[in-house]
This record gives structure tokens, sequence and C-alpha cells, in this order.
């Protein structure tokens, strides 16, 4: 791996950047491997990245149906924090906040991981005590978690407007400041050049049509580059979960639905933290060219469309325009769907399958990019060792038959 | 924005409507002896298909009546509506 650093920059200036290697290669599938991890994203890139580096598994292909990247880790609105209630979800989500803090040395790549802080609004006395009892079990777990008072709030963030007149009067929040955002394609590339330079293939254009298998055991993918045999198989396809549980027959409590984000004109530094507010269903933070970067609820219906209704934008901006009336004139210039794949529990699963040899990593529904590393970091372990991680034993597939869920609708944040 | 057809209004904005999910999904009639995973099934295994999805919406801000649609998943098209007490039809040229 060609290493970055100034001096690589420096010298690489000298011959007018003519000559930057590519950041990985894009090889033909060999016929097989140990294992081949499905989907490009960043939790598979990780996933992939983690087996090498870890676990000594170096025989890994990631194969993606498009471009590493492009599905929902190119699409959500890059928030990173780990203020769960529960203790299963608070040791998963600190566990990749944890690795988040070191990533950008990790990688050699700069995934402009920026703690600016993660503040939850509350517009009534249920969301007070919500997020007061949230806070609570936040510290004893050891997750960073304050209260703020509403002149605390208006003095943290002075966009807001905290008057008492307003549609949703702030009363106060929940603010962890170790939380902030990240740039999220360079996770995606981050990972996929580190995974690279440990000798994991990524293979992009490559569509999974079937999944091979003999006697309960799996044994490769058809793929629209042809069959390639696999020990094992890791599942990261997010919104697609149910289609590929439904290639190796057996089905998922997942339902996929659309979820949409917009962003504005680029304006000056306004906002300098992360809002959101799960009563008036926005979350809203400026990016690094500027922009507003806005994220909507869910539809309300299953679909795998990549575009959601006006109505969910119509009801997310009014909220936001409600909470930040400086942004009323703001334009907006892209909005997007991603397809994802929503638990009945809000919470993700991460192990084996009916099926020998074939594991999943699916159901992050409305909040994956958080977990990103820590996700990629348990799941290679449990691929590894045939076994979870003591930090995903808790999110296996059969939780909902022993009726153990971990129900995390209020930290989700989307509205579901 | 999506259109529903109510089969009592016509057609209307999703934004009237309240999607109720996967439809025909049947209760287990022996509760006494069903084990953990038959329940867990049918309260949360879903098909999630891509492609044809039988599905129960309600007009919740319109007739408040229930109904099914038959809508395609991949193209967000609707592609059949039937009453509750109805079987669903057949799609031509697709088989769900």
């Amino acid at each position: 791996m060609q290493k970055y650093s100034i001096f690589s920059l420096a010298r690489n200036a000298l011959t007018r950047h003519e000559n930057w290697r590519e950041a990985w290669r894009s090889p033909d599938p060999k016929p097989a491997y140990d294992v081949i991890i499905v989907g490009g994203g960043g939790h598979g890139l990780a996933t992939a990245y983690y087996l090498a580096k870890e676990h000594g598994i170096t025989n890994v292909a990631v194969v993606e149906k498009g471009w590493i990247g492009g599905g929902n880790t190119g699409r959500n609105t890059t928030i990173v924090r780990s203020n769960y209630l529960w203790d299963e979800s608070a040791g998963l989500y600190e566990h990749s906040l944890k690795l988040w803090e070191g990533l950008s040395q990790a990688l050699n790549f700069n995934v402009m991981f920026s703690q600016r802080g993660v503040m939850n609004l509350a517009h009534n006395l249920h969301d007070l005590r919500e997020l007061s009892r949230r806070v609570n079990a936040n510290r004893l777990n050891g997750v960073d978690s304050e209260i703020l008072s509403t002149a605390e709030v208006q003095a943290f963030c002075p966009l807001i407007n905290c008057s008492p007149n307003t549609r949703y009067p702030v009363l106060g929040a929940s603010l962890q400041r170790r939380g902030g955002v990240a740039r999220h394609d360079a996770v995606a590339w981050g990972f996929a050049r580190a995974a690279d330079a440990l000798g994991v293939d990524i293979i992009q254009n490559c569509e999974v049509t079937g999944i091979q298998r003999v006697e309960g055991r799996v044994e490769g993918l058809e793929t629209s580059r042809g069959v390639i045999k696999a020990k094992k198989v890791g599942l990261v396809t997010a919104g697609h979960s149910s289609v590929m549980a439904a290639m190796a027959g057996f089905r998922l409590p997942i339902e996929s639905h659309p979820l949409q984000a917009l962003v504005s004109e680029p304006v000056k530094p306004i906002l300098d933290t992360v809002v959101m507010s799960n009563a008036v269903h926005a979350y809203i933070s400026q990016s690094d060219k500027g922009e507003m970067v806005i994220g909507a609820g869910i539809d309300g219906y299953t679909s795998y469309s990549q575009r959601g209704g006006f109505d969910v934008i119509e009801e997310t901006l009014q909220a936001v325009v409600e909470l930040f009336p400086t942004i009323s004139r703001l334009r907006m210039l892209r909005q997007w769907g991603g397809i994802v794949d929503v638990c009945p529990d809000a919470s993700p699963i991460i192990g084996k399958t009916p099926v020998d040899g074939l594991f999943i990593n699916c159901g992050w529904g409305t909040g994956g990019f958080k977990a990103t590393p820590g996700s990629g970091n348990v799941f290679a372990h449990t691929i590894a060792r045939n076994e979870p991680h003591s930090l995903n034993a808790p999110f296996s597939l059969d939780r909902f038959a022993t009726g153990a869920l971990v129900d995390e609708h209020g930290a989700a944040a989307v509205a579901h | 924005m999506l259109r529903i057809p109510c089969p009592w209004c016509g057609e209307r904005n999703v934004n009237e409507f309240h999607c109720g999910g996967e439809a025909h999904i049947a209760r287990p009639t022996d509760a006494d002896t069903v084990d953990d995973a038959a329940w867990a099934s049918y309260l949360f295994t879903r098909r999630n298909p891509k492609g044809p999805h039988h599905e129960r919406w309600s007009h919740a801000h319109g007739c408040r009546r229930w109904f099914h649609i038959i809508r395609d998943t991949e193209s967000d098209q609707v592609l059949a509506v039937y009453l509750m007490n109805e079987a669903p039809p057949d799609i031509p040229g697709r088989s769900s």
C-alpha cells in the first residue's frame, strides 16, 4: 500500500500528482475463496478488513453489485454516536465509537471524523424524562452523556429557536460530546484500500444471483461474473437482506423501507454540532462544504425503489424550519433515498443463519453508519471463530423466537 | 408522491393513508400447542419481497375503510386493488 502522508503528498506534488497509484486493485474473481462478503458497503468492507487484520484470513473477496459505498453508506447523514439505552446496544455502539476515534490512523486514510457533539432535543415533559433515563443508562455503561437545560442548549447551539412561543418548545436536550460526523465515502474507500492492501479482492459490478448449498451448508455463490466457491459467506446487504435470505431458503424479521435525506445549497459555517429531535422527526448538521444535511423519517410502506415520498420531506422541513427559522430561505440542492432494513426492535441482527457457513449482518435500519467499524469488527470475529463475539451475541437471529428483544426505538431517533 | 387507489374514494395521495403492512398473515389457530418459532414467524417474520407485495391499507384521512392492494416494491406501481374479504387476484404475467 502506498502510504499517505505529508511527505508522499509533497513528493507527488513534484510530479504534478500524476503518479498516485490506484487505492485498490480491481481483480477478476478467483474460482474460490475462504470467505466471501456479499455487499461492498462500509459494513462489508470493514468486515473484510478486520478478517484480514485481526484474524489472519486474507483469502477473502468482497462482491458488490454496483460500486463500493454506493448504497446506504453513501446515502446516510453520517452521524456517529453511541448513546443507546440498553446495555447490549451501549456495548456494541460504544465499541464502534472507540474504533472511530482511531480509525483514520488505523486505516492511514482521513475519514474526517469530527467529534462535534450530538444533541437530542426534548420538546415535552415525556421527552425530557426519557432523555434523562437514557443519559443515566449511558453513564452507567461508561458512555459520555449529559443533560442540558434550555439555556444551556441555547448557549451550546445559538441557532436553535428556544423561544417558549414556538410550536415545538425546547425544554432541554441530551448531549454526547464524543459523537459527531464522518465523511461517509472516505469510510468505504479507507476500509477498501486497507483491506485490499492485506490481500482482500474487491470485486465491483458483480451481482449475486444465487447461493449454492449442499446438505444445509453453503458452497458458493452464483454471480453475474460466474460461480465463485466459498467456505464461508457473510451477507451484508442492508435493504436487500430479505432478497439474499430468500436465495438461501430462509426468511428474516425485516422490512425494507425508503429513508430520505437532503442537502441545502452551501452556506458559511452556522451550525457546529449535530441536532436531532425524535418528537419532530428531524436531524440536521452542516457538512464541511457548508451544506445543511437533513435527515427525514422513513416512508410507511416497504419499497426497494431508493426514492421516497415528497410528503415525508415536507413534514421534515416543516419541523426543521420551526427549530431553525434562520434557514427558512435556503434552497435544497439534492434529495435521495436509501433502502433501510428495519427490524421489529430497531436493533441489528449479527450472527449465524439456518445455513451452515452462512452468516448475516443486517437489520441496522435507520442507524447503521455509526456502527460501521464496530459492526465489521464483531462480524469478522463471528465468521472467523464460528461463534459470536460477546458484544454481538445478544443480536442473534433467534432472539425473535426467545423473546430477548433489544428494543431501541427510543434511541434510534428516526421515526419508524 | 405515491398515489393509492381507494376502492371507495378513488386515487388519492399516500399521506391520506396508513399502510398496514403485509396482508394474509394467518394467526396460528392452535395457540396452545404451537412453538415459539411459529409465534416468532407470525409476529415478526415477513416476506419483504422485491416485486409484487400484498398489503393492507386504510384510508385513514378519508373513508377510514381498510382494503388490500398488490404493489410492486421495485417500481412502487400498484398492480391490483381488492377488498378485505376477497382473495388476491392473479397478476397477469407475474408469479408472486
